[in-house]
């Protein structure tokens, strides 16, 4: 429960640290005092007959060390509370940029939901971690110390009791610790199982009601349900016992001391005031210990989140070239276009991919096996294949989201690996097959690439998309909310959004994964005709499923198993009556 | 609406057992006062020296308190939790009860994945409503009440400083909380909200974000948010700690002001000395009832936001009411349509409009038309997920309106594009279908659609687990396994609805082709935007925003050269995107 890593995580707020052990020291000063002028008040009035007059100097300072015992246990906590808001904080950035290293790639085999819910609610339940557990560590490490440093010179037999008793409290927590984590495991297992049937019941729920089968299914809700009651009562009794033991420890310790200190009172052993105050002190001395058990399971589940937050952290980011981006495009045509507040963009742009191999999960499962093709200026050439013959391998290279295993990938004569990234977006777009739309709205989706562009800018590339006028039907035209919890838009209204972009984004390559199918006949065409628009007088990398766009195409690159098995245009490659012949004939058309 | 009361209606059948961990946690409480005033009384009755022997007695009351405490806070938490757990398992069944009526037609609003936090997260929520919003106040009163009346056997001014103190501990602090806090929670939700948005946002359009070099725009946002929320945590921490402090002062003042009150009463001979200390610690110790009710009204706020999502899914209607009375028997499968309109609100769009066929018993019918032309609403009348509001269907020459809902779906298949299948096996999910069926007709319906190889060939056959919504099939799998399962359950009619989405078109045709075969002699209707095997069909509806534009065969509709021929032309434009058996194997 004392986990490096994440103490290391507090080490980036130090004086926090310090700060939970000096409280821990202060409080425990504050004990002592205020049961030492406590005792002597009694004291006086009991035994020596003083009246309120003569005691009132013992009465204000315990006033006063009330009052100042308040304070700093509010400094403490609000600074505890601090302290954990910036550790969670930066731990979020340090996730959320860990994710953005390991890229798009790596994260559409994780699941982002549960990413997601790492980002926000893992990192919530280190709060429960910083704000309570560790501070509760400190106070239950100097205060009983602290009594027992008073104790000790007054009564040696009280100090005695004290001092064996507390190590078995700490000695309890651990030895019932293991079981409970382990049980509480078990528990958070039974509560995920409970909640994936329950997820999978709710989404299968109008089938099952065609099935006549969702009446019964009350009944497996109902085992389940129980099933977790149960699971949870076994986790808390055990919980529930360790609680029982520890309290039995603390109050028959106390009253012990007790029992202890009144024989010995009898027989005027020891003087009152002195007993006293030991019998105050020896609730003050358990109580930390005893509310460190209580923390510990909230301690539990930040270790729990942790855990899961560091193996993500731990994740090995792919190791691409990490030479340090130097080279400068240079434009194989003078031509460059200028525009205020742009930089420049190298028109003609030449891609050559020579004997490119790719794989993934650590080179078990090859994508690219010798991948050797070049993309001229001005040029646009189809990437047509089975799926998984390695097209969309192809992209995620030239996106740079992963690094080829051997062979290069040249860009105007320089490694793209030794191009600065934002050199290298700023003369690409990209229209994905299904484009991400993102909350807000459709100006600022249109806007993702140049968020400073204006309505002209953003209606022109628009009109260029053939989206405006579905956009300007709307009830709130470009300011529609989309994305989540916004206005839900058909695929091919989301795909002119997507070509709406490239045009806003004018650069010289555009790298586009058409849509398989789905669109339905009134946006096909109007998508067609935009995309023929956006191809002109550029260089266009297609993954292509329509007829029309390889027909239209000035190469056709075949890939079958992470090879190129045909290249050359339309004609020439049905003339061959090869791969490609036989994928047109599969689709029924053309022929 | 008022939620406090059905929420205490929930736990009303377990009353008892919580009336009895309100006991028990006033049984704790005592005997922590308990023991450190016997304690008290023992040291200082022991500082006069009376004979050892009279001690004894009281040194058993400080044994058996400090025994007792341990064992009432073991028993009250085992009670409180044991009938907790209950309940909310109850609450479970019941919900799910409630949902199960809804579907589809009034859940449409909501995502599964809202549905699910209600079954989930919301019922665990109502969970600290009962132990740490209804108990603490309860025993807090009994102590108050019961430590009161001892202080005013005493003094009636003890009494009155200690009551009034207590009373302020315990709702001073959490008002004072409250009232400087306000709008904070509203604050923090709305933030977490947003960051929540665009954490989504960052994961899900990551290629976009990094392909558009908006890495660091996005990042610096993000950034913004956390801090944002980070800031405000930290002021809802510092109000919270100031109430935690708070209370821990008023304990430690209340202790003090019985000692400044009762000082003079000694001097004056009134009180004797030894009760003193008893009275400064049995006051000090008594205030353990006062810690928990800062949290109340934190977890009051949570278990009323909770009930109320949940109880806004109860109180709702199913948009179809159940038939009472037993369904009459269909004279034949003949489904007609008349003159059918539909609209999903009042004085809302027109989604259906003037619709008229006739299925045949043994005839195949295809519905298409562009997406959004009203296609999938008609299957979802024809099942009765919602009824109609102009014209009539019947079935066999009777009302729909006149079946059980349930009835209708036995003989009124449907597979639709998004068929869901449970994590459960091959196995199972066909089983759902006709759960008598044997493993040869099993593997009859899979070889039907030709997913008898992919299956015979996995280590675990017709026992392999399909994963969360059958995610460790592909797509077209997963749908190949949806309409096997229908075929297996042989409606008398069936409906498929978009259902070969996701299948390359030498497989789609394919599995129409054995599908018709299968079908000879049922009725069968095909809605889709894909126009597969319409050479089979015997009448072909073309709808267009709700519409029939265009109606007859294959041929005469082709030949007309109307929206139908221009669908049929812009999907011959499509690329088969995988090799047919590559995707099964």
């Amino acid at each position: 429960m004392f986990n490096r890593r994440l103490l290391a995580e507090a080490g980036t707020v130090n004086w926090y640290l310090a700060l939970a052990v000096g409280m821990g020291l202060v409080t425990g000063m504050l004990v002592v005092l205020q049961a030492s002028y406590l005792a002597r008040t009694v004291s006086l009035v009991f035994l020596e007959g003083e009246g309120l007059a003569g005691v009132w100097p013992w009465l204000l300072a315990l006033l006063a060390v009330i009052l100042f015992r308040g304070g700093v246990a509010w400094l403490g906590e609000s600074a505890a509370h601090s302290a954990a808001a910036r550790i969670k904080h930066a731990l979020r950035q340090q996730l959320l940029s860990h994710l953005y290293a390991l890229g798009p790639v790596h994260l559409r085999r994780e699941r982002t939901g549960e990413m997601v819910n790492l980002l926000v609610e893992g990192v919530e339940a280190m709060e429960a971690y910083f704000s309570r557990y560790l501070p509760q560590l400190a106070l239950a490490a100097m205060v009983p110390l602290m009594i027992l440093g008073f104790v000790f010179p007054l009564d040696l037999m009280t100090g005695i009791i004290l001092l064996f008793t507390a190590p078995l409290i700490p000695l309890f927590m651990l030895l019932i610790g293991r079981r409970a984590e382990t049980l509480s495991q078990q528990q958070w297992e039974s509560l995920s199982r409970m909640s994936a049937h329950f997820l999978d019941v709710l989404q299968g729920l109008t089938t099952l009601k065609i099935f006549g089968r969702s009446k019964a299914q009350a009944q497996a809700i109902a085992r389940v349900s129980d099933r977790f009651r149960d699971t949870t009562l076994g986790v808390l009794r055990v919980a529930f016992l360790s609680a029982l033991a520890l309290e039995l420890l603390v109050t028959v310790s106390t009253a012990v001391v007790a029992v202890a200190l009144g024989l010995r009172l009898v027989y005027g052993r020891i003087p009152f005031e002195q007993a006293f105050f030991l019998l105050l002190l020896a609730p003050e001395f358990y109580g930390p210990l005893r509310l460190l058990g209580s923390q510990f399971h909230a301690g539990l589940a930040g270790v729990t989140a942790a855990t899961s937050l560091f193996a993500a952290l731990d994740t090995p980011a792919p190791s691409g070239p990490v030479l340090p981006p130097s080279a400068a495009l240079r434009s194989t045509s003078s031509c460059s276009q200028d525009e205020p507040g742009q930089q420049p963009t190298v028109r003609g742009l030449r891609v050559v991919f020579r004997d490119v191999h790719c794989a993934y999960d650590g080179g078990t499962r090859p994508a690219l096996q010798g991948v050797s093709f070049s993309l001229n200026p001005g040029e646009t050439v189809a990437l047509v294949g089975a799926s998984g013959a390695g097209k969309s391998t192809v992209i995620n290279l030239l996106l740079g989201f992963i690094q080829p295993d051997q062979g290069s990938i040249m860009v105007n004569g320089v490694p793209l690996a030794q191009l600065s990234p934002q050199e290298w977006y700023r003369q690409l777009t990209l229209v994905p097959q299904h484009p991400y739309l993102f909350s807000g709205t459709i100006m600022d989706n249109i806007c993702l690439g140049r968020p400073q562009a204006t309505l002209d800018q953003v209606v022109a590339a628009a009109q260029l998309a053939g989206a405006h006028d579905f956009i300007a039907s709307l009830p709130g035209g470009y300011d529609t909310q989309v994305g989540q919890g916004g206005l839900v838009l058909s695929g091919g209204q989301a795909q002119r959004l997507a070509i709406a972009r490239a045009f806003l984004m004018d650069t010289p390559l555009v790298i586009l994964d058409e849509a398989t199918a789905g669109l339905d006949w009134e946006s096909e065409q109007v998508v067609q005709e935009a995309l023929a628009r956006l191809r002109r007088g550029r260089t266009v990398l297609v993954i292509a499923h329509r007829l029309n766009t390889v027909k239209t195409a000035d190469r056709i690159l075949v890939l079958d198993a992470g090879r190129v098995v045909e290249t050359g245009s339309h004609e020439e490659l049905l003339d061959r009556r090869g791969s490609y012949y036989r994928l047109v004939a599969a689709s029924g058309g053309g022929l | 609406m008022n939620i406090f009361g059905p929420l205490l209606g929930l736990i009303a059948p377990r009353w008892k057992s919580m009336a009895l961990g309100v006991l028990l946690g006033f049984l704790t409480t005592g005997s922590s006062i308990g023991l450190l005033a016997t304690s008290a009384y023992l040291i200082a009755w022991a500082a006069l020296h009376p004979p050892v022997l009279d001690l004894m007695p009281t040194v058993a009351a400080v044994r058996f308190f400090g025994l007792a405490r341990a064992v009432f806070r073991y028993l009250e938490r085992y009670v409180t939790h044991q009938a907790t757990l209950g309940i909310l398992s109850q609450i479970r069944v019941w919900l799910y009860n409630a949902i199960e009526p809804l579907a589809p037609g009034r859940l449409t609003g909501y995502h599964s994945g809202q549905l699910w936090s209600r079954l989930v997260a919301d019922v665990e929520s109502l969970q600290h409503f009962y132990l740490r919003v209804l108990a603490p106040p309860l025993v807090a009163l009994m102590v108050l009440a019961v430590v009161s009346g001892f202080l005013a056997w005493i003094n009636h001014n003890l009494a009155l400083v200690y009551f009034l103190i207590f009373l302020l501990a315990g709702i001073g602090g959490p008002v004072l909380a409250r009232l400087l806090g306000r709008g904070l929670g509203r604050r923090l939700v709305e933030v977490k909200g947003r960051l929540n948005t665009y954490l989504v946002d960052s994961l899900r359009g990551m290629t976009e974000i990094v392909a558009f070099g908006q890495k660091q725009r996005f990042q610096e946002q993000v950034a913004g948010l956390s801090h944002e929320l980070a800031a405000i945590q930290g002021r809802a921490a510092r109000i919270n700690a100031l109430a935690g402090a708070l209370t821990g002062v008023a304990m430690h003042l209340a202790m003090w002001t019985v000692l400044v009150l009762a000082i003079p009463l000694v001097s004056s001979g009134q009180l004797e000395g030894i009760w003193l200390a008893v009275l400064a610690l049995g006051v000090w110790s008594s205030f353990e009832a006062v810690t928990p009710l800062t949290a109340v009204y934190q977890h009051l706020e949570e278990g009323l936001q909770a009930g109320r999502r949940i109880f806004h899914i109860t109180v709702a209607q199913p948009v179809v009411p159940e038939t009472p009375s037993p369904s009459p028997t269909p004279a034949g499968f003949q489904l007609r349509v008349k003159d059918l309109g539909f609209w999903y609100t009042t004085g809302g769009q027109r989604v259906l409009d003037g619709i008229d066929f006739t299925l045949p018993a043994g005839g195949r019918l295809a519905i298409v038309g562009p997406s959004g032309a009203g296609k999938s609403t008609l299957a979802h009348l024809l099942l009765r997920f919602w009824d109609y509001t102009e014209g009539s269907i019947t079935l066999g020459g009777r009302e729909l309106k006149e079946y059980d809902p349930d009835q209708i779906r036995a003989w009124l298949g449907v597979v639709s594009q998004h068929t869901h299948l449970f994590n459960a096996t091959i196995r199972e999910n066909l089983a759902l279908a006709r759960p008598d069926a044997t493993e040869a007709e099993m593997w009859r319906v899979l070889a039907e659609v030709g997913l008898l190889p992919f299956v015979q060939g996995l280590p675990h056959g017709l026992d392999t687990y399909v994963g969360e919504g059958g995610f460790k099939l592909s797509g077209g799998q997963r749908q190949l396994l949806a309409i096997a399962r229908a075929l297996l359950r042989n409606t008398p009619i069936l409906v498929l609805d978009e259902a070969t989405r996701g299948l390359d078109s030498v497989t789609e045709r394919e599995v129409l082709t054995a599908l018709f075969r299968l079908r000879e002699g049922r009725s069968t209707l095909i809605i889709t935007h894909r126009l597969a095997g319409m050479e089979h069909m015997d009448e072909i509806l073309v709808l267009n925003s709700g519409r029939v534009v265009e109606r007859g065969n294959h041929r005469d509709l082709l030949h007309r050269q109307g929206l139908y021929y221009k669908m049929w032309k812009a999907q011959r434009q499509v690329l088969v995107a995988s090799v047919p058996n590559a995707i099964l194997l």
